[in-house]
């Protein structure tokens, strides 16, 4: 598509498509994160660090394999990944429908905005103990507290979606005479995807973290609770390990998302 | 013979900070059925407005248009704006088919039919499955004159369609213009700050005052059609109709000027004091 769009330029008109937005190529992104795995790996050979704390890379690798062969490790992950869906779907559709609609009523957005705007700024990690109260331990307090985090980033991103799509789009549609529906559907709506995937990108983020911070509390598997358990028996390298699983989830549901967006809104032109 | 468009003592309040700001001033027109009207004006003078009410995107304060809407089954308006307005998220033939599809006025083939014509006269056709981030500004341009004339309005609103776009290109699509027109006869209300696009384009050319616009002058153009725009260059009609054009116009856009210094050295004073 990219080629073909660059060649009829140049038979038509001198004008060439919107720079796209650079990546690094992999091996160039690669370079840093590895050199300074080399120099960890150097230090704590070299005992120039503690390797109780900061244990080789390469023995963390080892435990880190050592892991994947027991059941534990992917039963830990399993759980972690399945509250986290649900939690996110508990959070996300009604995060989107609230924002929709104070992006696209005025009385929807007098409403709500006073009380997002109120509770927004409290870091939502702080009602953690007002939800293992309500909730208890088990499986509902994890799902509210990442369903808490996901709403308010869906609600406010999908309202400044829907509020950030150029008027002159809707005169457009009104000229035409679109009704009022067909205006949402055709106009409000796509033009808000943008601003909705990027709440999505943000969310996976915050979920992960109040996830593994619900975890550290108030379970007794997910990997959130490894990680504490880890700590308490001072088995560090495991911890570094539960470290590694985040980081790696963390990066492949960012990575999902994006491609997503990518797969569901070509004429971005990412 | 009844007029297309009737406009009559037609004014326009804003509401700004501190007070109301007059964009029209009792303004009376009269477009007839299949005219090509154009507007030119200074900056400021309220003409995006006048086009804004024909295309119901906004409303009079006073007095009172009256558009008839001499055939059902086509819609009464198709505006064409100066900024971007191709729907990035549809590709090229979506967003010339959006018009008939939207309003559920969609008949199948017969529809595609006039989608695929319209797009091939705007040479748009060979990028009917582009999306507009793979287009140029003239290419833009193009799908939405070709949006508006798919819905076969019966008026088409065009405000300054070609001023964001480079000399060369302007030209090119002065001229497809022309010739579409020619062979689709609507009445068109085409607002410009361009005095060669007017006379080149319209049958009539109304000039407007400053702020808060009126009309200062009607001018008939008598070139017979089809024009060729760059032989009518060549004339000294043409060259004696846009002198006296600009000598009215000329005033109007010394008295803008004055307008704005005075806004802006009152809104300094006001700053400072």
């Amino acid at each position: 598509m990219a080629d073909q769009a660059a060649v009829s330029h140049t038979e038509h008109v001198a004008e060439t498509p919107p720079p796209r937005k650079r990546r690094l190529p992999l091996p160039t992104a690669a370079l840093s994160p590895l050199a300074l795995l080399i120099l960890w790996e150097i230090a704590a050979r070299l005992g120039w660090i503690e390797v109780q704390f900061f244990p080789a890379p390469t023995t963390i690798a080892e435990t880190f394999w050592q892991m994947t062969r027991t059941s534990q490790f992917w039963s830990d992950i399993g759980i972690s990944l399945s509250r986290m869906a649900v939690g996110f779907t508990m959070g996300a559709v009604p995060g989107l429908l609230v924002g929709l609609a104070m992006g696209l009523f005025r009385p929807a957005r007098s409403v709500f905005q006073p009380l997002i705007a109120a509770i927004y700024p409290l870091p939502k990690i702080a009602l953690l103990p007002l939800i293992l109260l309500i909730f208890g331990l088990g499986e509902m307090s994890k799902y509210v507290i990442v369903a808490i985090g996901v709403f308010f980033l869906m609600a406010i991103n999908s309202m400044a979606g829907v509020m950030n799509v150029p008027a002159i789009y809707f005169d457009v549609a009104r000229n035409l005479k679109a009704s009022r529906w067909k205006m949402y559907f055709t106009v409000a709506l796509p033009g808000a995807l943008p601003g909705i995937f990027t709440g999505l990108r943000i969310c996976v983020g915050t979920a992960l973290l109040l996830l593994v911070a619900a975890e550290f509390v108030g379970a007794n598997e997910g990997i959130g609770y490894r990680v504490w358990w880890a700590w308490s028996v001072f088995w560090v390298k495991t911890m570094y390990v539960g470290f590694a699983v985040i980081a790696l989830l963390g990066f492949a549901l960012t990575y999902a998302v994006e491609y997503l967006e990518r797969r569901f809104l070509p004429w971005q032109g990412r | 013979m009844k007029p297309k468009i009737a406009i009559r003592n037609v004014s326009r309040f804003f509401d700004v900070k501190g007070g109301t700001f007059q964009a029209l001033r009792n303004v009376n027109l009269e477009v007839g059925a299949e005219q090509f009207l154009c507007i030119v004006g200074p900056s400021g003078c309220g003409k995006s407005t006048l086009l804004r009410m024909l295309g119901g995107l906004e409303m009079a304060s006073t007095g009172d248009i009256s558009i008839a809407h001499d055939n059902p089954a086509r819609p009464l308006t198709a505006m064409i704006f100066q900024q971007e307005s191709v729907f990035p998220w549809l590709t090229v033939e979506k967003n010339a088919a959006y018009g008939l599809q939207v309003t559920n006025n969609w008949r199948g083939a017969e529809s595609a039919e006039r989608v695929t014509y319209f797009l091939e006269k705007t040479g748009l056709l060979k990028f009917r499955d582009f999306y507009p981030y793979q287009l140029s500004g003239g290419m833009k341009q193009r799908l939405s004159v070709a949006r508006a004339f798919v819905t076969n309005p019966e008026i088409l609103l065009m405000d300054e369609p070609f001023a964001a776009l480079d000399e060369q290109n302007k030209l090119l699509l002065q001229q497809e213009l022309g010739k579409l027109w020619e062979e689709f006869r609507s009445t068109v209300v085409f607002i410009t700050h361009s005095l060669d696009e007017a006379v080149l384009l319209g049958d009539r050319v109304m000039v407007m005052s400053s702020a808060p616009g009126h009309i200062k002058q009607a001018f008939d153009i008598p070139f017979a059609r089809p024009r060729d725009f760059l032989e009518l260059r060549q004339q000294d009609d043409f060259h004696h109709l846009t002198r006296q054009m600009w000598e009215l116009l000329r005033q109007e856009v010394e008295a803008a000027r004055a307008q704005e210094a005075g806004r802006l050295s009152q809104e300094r004073a006001r700053r400072n004091g």
